[in-house]
């Protein structure tokens, strides 16, 4: 496996499972494999995408990475620190590295507190005071995320999905962090103002030299935002390349029909472009295939596949897990 | 689901247990003794202590209960092993202080007063509440549900004995047009027994129905507002098969949980309309053992309640999962 | 000879505590069998409401509706519910934004299908319940004589919205509206169900409204698109015109900030600035005016007076409500607008 060169964050067989409903009286508890065995690195400054279908375990691996939950397997190092299973008290100096922004910008802010007591709430929690106090900090990072200065003493509903969505962002940066973690920031905002919050996150991912890690469903999205794209599948990451290599020659078939799944807005691109109609839906994590979790859905599929997961393999300038890349 | 019965009603029996326990416990705690009280008013001390060893009242509290419990469940036998052993079959709940009989015979003897009660009016108001419900829903903002829900309102706020002692005041003192009500067998004199019962009926589902009514009603009119009731238009349907199909059979379910609660807990005694209209059911015969501190009765009557409660949870819940495809019971 | 479904000056408006929303602002346009028109806006754009309107779902409640609405040949505003009631399930039919919502949770699919079916056809429950198989297994849900008898929540979100579009076309419909069909799916499974109306479509000459905020989806599946904003319709013509020469500056917007798999990545999107505004209090003139970057061409106009809805140019079916002269627009499309496309 290559490694990125000076890896920031690094995820080495990542699993969380969580347990879902038992059988019968006495019966054994299902478990849901929402992470299984996942490996990535992250490099100082870059953004890496993360991307798949609903359910693939996005947002439980960005959790576990912010250390939001415990792995259940797997570690987690953070610049050089091993954090999966730091307490509480160990995670504190390494909150203010690593922060998470929500997808949903209505339920993510606690409609009881202002503008202002949300951004300064990381200061109070890690009991840091910046220069200039709080409060001029605070007016400045709502001024680097395009809000207005004087919205301090505003209420969250006063606000629209996008500049709730900056109240987000605001609130994210305001520890001056070095790693964000995105879920899926700009799904529930119209498609008016997605391109406002992704260009400021590439403002601040330049001026700052901040790294992110970048969940999002929308394979053009992340396009514009990332350098390095992780696709996942059922609790697995199938492939990872350099955005480029990835849109340009997708090695794996998952990959390959995501991407030729997206709709766009060029009534002659349509045409022209391959089509490639998966059937069925994602199956059950409770219960995932066998062999390559992909196979259920697979127009590749043979023998070898129900039998041997395949194994995140370098080829060429793509990491993939599939017994027949393209 | 045959598991989750099975464990609904094992874990019902514990707590059944543990209320029993409960009332046992409070038996040591109240400041009386069970055997003077059971002594009466001629009571001489060497009588006291007959009753005490007669009642077993002379053994340890863990022994009593463990002889009560199996009493419930197999029967026992008081002062066994001597002249005066006293047999008390399966299911015991000893003696009541007061009259020295059995305290299951005093139930069993109660329990037709309170079903005639408890079935009657919850049929009545079952008609009315959820009547008048549906028509105010229908018919919402016209002056059918202003005025249904205006009487549903007052009525919600009115109290049994209020209700109860007017109505009597006006149909049997005034009019006379009902006989006092009180209890006679339905099997030997229906007739009779439907009058006695009229103004029982009458006043507990007057109250219940406007409570009922209102929640048929809101119910409804929430449902409505659902996508589904939408989708139902947009088919076509027409707006009887829509109110009926759709809205209905959504807003029942709530109130089908609710319906069997409160019969559950009637069935446990009418313990208010009893008692006004002075009649011999399990509520009665509750307020009257507790007046009297008989100790046995109150410990029966108790458990009957809880009993009646605890099956009417299962049941409601067995059946809340029939109504609502998505409940399933594991 | 008139389209299937002409709409002409449809207005829609509710009366709120906080003022009157005017959430629709005289729409005029039309569907012929067989076609699709795409609309396309954003939240609360009055996508919803117009698709209601067509159906006469409003009759009944505080909505003030206006204008005409003609479905093969009959007038939806001033007809009765029980008129209209006959043309719902068989005229036309519609598929909804939240399938999980929209379908019954207390019946399962089988019995909601055929329910459809029995409204418009004399025919026994039995053969009702046969149709429903054959519905399902019309629109792709595997074993369908099992699944017929499941409840909504034990299919997923795709299989949900292939029963709801099982059952509004159990009546071979002639106007079939979908409400943002496959809002709520992954691309994977919204390619299988865009795939599966382009297909019932050909099969059964539907004329299709596809509701959508999505411009690729628009791109996929629809011949002609209305563009919505703040209510009023803004530009229409046929996907080809308007996605490919663009008149009104929204529609530039949106075609420049939508992230896309071709083209630059390292290009900032073009961002529309500011938010969409309150139906309450709809600003004067052009409702676009506060986020339009080209008011300077053309003065007060656009704060005064609210644009017509013209013809880009005589006689042609693509129009746009935009104070901007045809000579203006065309030169900002070629110089700003299309290198960016
Ligand atoms: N707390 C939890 N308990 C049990 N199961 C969970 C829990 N959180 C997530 N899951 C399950 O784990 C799987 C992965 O969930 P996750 O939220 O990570 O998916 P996701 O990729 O973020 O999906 P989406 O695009 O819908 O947000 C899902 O099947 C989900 O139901
Ligand atoms: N019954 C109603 N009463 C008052 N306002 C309403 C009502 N129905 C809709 N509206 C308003 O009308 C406007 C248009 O709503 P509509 O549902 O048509 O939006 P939409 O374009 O479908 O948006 P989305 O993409 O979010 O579905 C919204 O501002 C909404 O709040
Ligand atoms: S391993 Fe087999 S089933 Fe999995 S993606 Fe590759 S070819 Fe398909
Ligand atoms: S009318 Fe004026 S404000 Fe409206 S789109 Fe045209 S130029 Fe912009
Ligand atoms: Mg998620
Ligand atoms: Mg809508």
């Amino acid at each position: 496996m290559t490694s990125v060169n000076n890896p920031i964050l690094s995820v080495q067989g990542l699993t969380k499972h969580f347990p879902g409903g038992r059988e019968g009286l006495i019966g054994k508890r299902d478990v849901v494999q929402a992470v299984d065995g996942v490996n990535f690195e992250v490099a100082a400054g870059e953004a890496l995408g993360l991307v798949g279908e609903s359910g693939c375990g996005k947002s439980t691996t960005g959790r576990l990475i912010t250390r939001l939950l415990e792995p259940t397997a797997g570690t987690v190092t953070f610049e050089g620190q091993d954090i999966s299973h730091f307490s509480n008290a160990q995670m504190r100096p390494i909150r203010t590295q690593l922060q998470m922004i929500f997808q949903d910008p209505y339920a993510s802010l606690n409609p009881r507190h202002t503008v202002g007591t949300i951004v300064s709430t990381p200061f109070k929690i890690n009991k840091v005071t910046p220069e200039g106090g709080v409060k001029k900090r605070v007016q400045e990072i709502l001024e680097i995320v395009g809000l207005n200065p004087e919205h301090y003493n505003r209420y969250p509903h006063e606000f629209s999905g996008g500049q709730r969505q900056r109240i987000g962002i605001a609130r994210a940066l305001a520890l001056r962090p070095k790693l964000i973690v995105a879920d899926e920031p700009v799904s529930a905002l119209d498609v008016s103002i997605q391109a406002q919050i992704i260009n400021l996150m590439k403002d601040l991912q330049k001026d700052f030299g901040l790294t992110f890690v970048f969940i999002a469903h929308d394979l053009a999205v992340v396009r514009h935002f990332a350098q390095r794209v992780a696709v996942m599948y059922l609790g697995n990451i199938v492939e990872i390349a350099d955005r480029d290599t990835l849109y340009a020659t997708p090695k794996h078939p998952y990959t390959k029909a995501l991407l030729s799944a997206v709709p766009e807005a060029d009534p002659d691109a349509t045409g022209a472009r391959e089509r490639i109609r998966l059937t069925g839906d994602v199956p059950n994590p409770i219960n995932p295939p066998s062999g390559c979790r992909f196979r259920t859905r697979c127009w590749k599929a043979a023998e070898i596949c129900a039998i041997e997961p395949p194994a995140l393999l370098q080829i060429g300038k793509t990491q993939v897990a599939c017994h027949f890349p393209e | 689901m045959l598991k989750y019965t099975l464990r609904r009603v094992v874990s019902g029996t514990l707590v059944l247990g543990i209320v029993s326990a409960i009332v046992f416990a409070i038996f040591y705690i109240l400041p009386s003794d069970p055997a003077r009280l059971a002594c009466g008013k001629s009571c001489t001390p060497e009588l006291v202590a007959r009753i005490q060893v007669a009642l077993e009242l002379d053994q340890s509290l863990p022994v009593q209960y463990g002889r009560f419990i199996k009493g419930i469940f197999v029967g026992r036998t008081y002062l066994e092993n001597t002249d005066a052993a006293r047999e008390c079959g399966a299911p015991c709940l000893g003696y009541s202080y007061q009259t020295d009989l059995p305290v299951t015979e005093l139930l069993v003897d109660r329990l037709p007063a309170t079903l005639s009660i408890a079935v009657g009016a919850s049929i009545l108001w079952l008609l009315i509440g959820l009547s008048s419900g549906i028509l105010s829903a229908l018919r919402r903002g016209t002056w059918i549900d202003r005025t249904s829900q205006g009487f549903a309102l007052a009525a919600a706020s009115l109290q049994i004995y209020f209700v109860g002692l007017i109505l009597q005041f006006i149909f049997v003192d005034k009019l006379a047009w009902l006989p006092m009500p009180g209890y006679t067998s339905p099997f030997d004199y229906p007739l009779d027994w439907a009058k006695q019962m009229v103004l029982p009926w009458v006043t507990l589902a007057f109250l219940l129905s406007a409570i009922y009514s209102r929640l048929t009603r809101s119910g409804m009119i929430e449902t409505m507002g659902e996508d589904f009731v939408r989708t139902a238009r947009a088919k076509g349907l027409s707006s009887r098969d829509i109110n009926l199909k759709h809205v209905l059979r959504a807003a029942m379910t709530p109130i089908v949980t609710v319906f069997g609660l409160d019969l559950g807990s009637l069935l446990g005694g009418a313990v208010i309309t009893e008692y006004v209209f002075n009649i011999p059911g399990l509520g009665k015969l509750s307020t009257e053992a507790v007046t009297n501190l008989d100790l046995p009765v109150v410990t029966g009557t108790v458990l009957f309640a809880a009993f009646f409660i605890i099956t009417a949870n299962i049941v409601v819940d067995l059946l809340y999962s029939a109504l609502d495809p998505k409940v399933r019971l594991t | 000879m008139s389209a299937f479904l002409e709409v002409k000056n449809l207005s829609v408006a509710f009366p709120t505590e906080d003022g009157i929303v005017q959430a629709v602002d005289s729409l005029s346009f039309s569907v012929e069998k067989g076609k699709t028109l795409g609309i396309v806006g954003e939240s609360g754009s009055g996508k919803s409401v117009t698709s209601l309107a067509i159906l006469g779902l409003q009759k009944g409640s505080k909505a003030r509706v206006s204008g005409e609405i003609w479905v093969d040949g009959n007038e939806i505003i001033s007809a009765s519910e029980a008129e209209v009631r006959k043309l719902r399930g068989k005229a036309m039919s519609m598929i909804f934004q939240d399938a999980l919502a929209a379908l019954h949770p207390y019946y399962t699919v089988g019995h909601q299908i055929a329910e459809a079916y029995l409204v418009h056809n004399d025919v026994s429950k039995k053969v009702a319940a046969t149709r429903a198989i054959e519905m399902l297994d019309r629109v792709g849900i595997p074993e369908p004589h099992k699944r017929v008898n499941d409840y909504p929540h034990q299919f997923s979100g795709g299989m949900r919205q292939r029963a709801m579009i099982a059952m509004a076309l159990s009546c071979n419909p002639s106007l079939l509206i979908a409400d943002e069909p496959t809002t709520a799916l992954d691309v994977t499974v919204q390619a299988q169900i865009l795939e599966l109306l382009r297909d019932l479509q050909k099969e059964f000459g539907t004329a299709i409204i596809l509701i959508t905020h999505d411009l690729g989806v628009v791109a996929e599946t629809a011949d002609d698109v209305l563009l919505m904003y703040a209510g009023k319709q803004i530009e229409y013509g046929t996907v080809r015109d308007v996605l490919q020469v663009p008149q009104h500056p929204y529609a530039w917007g949106l075609l420049t900030s939508i992230p896309r798999l071709t083209g630059d990545p390292n290009l900032a999107l073009t961002a529309i600035q500011g938010a969409p505004p309150s139906l309450i209090s709809v600003p004067s003139g052009c409702a676009f005016h506060p986020r339009c970057t080209y008011v300077d061409n053309v003065g007060t106009a656009c704060t005064n007076i609210i644009p017509e809805l013209i013809p880009v140019s005589e006689g042609k079916h693509h129009s746009v409500r935009c104070h901007m002269s045809a000579k203006v627009r065309q030169d900002i499309f070629a110089n700003k607008v299309e290198p960016q496309l």
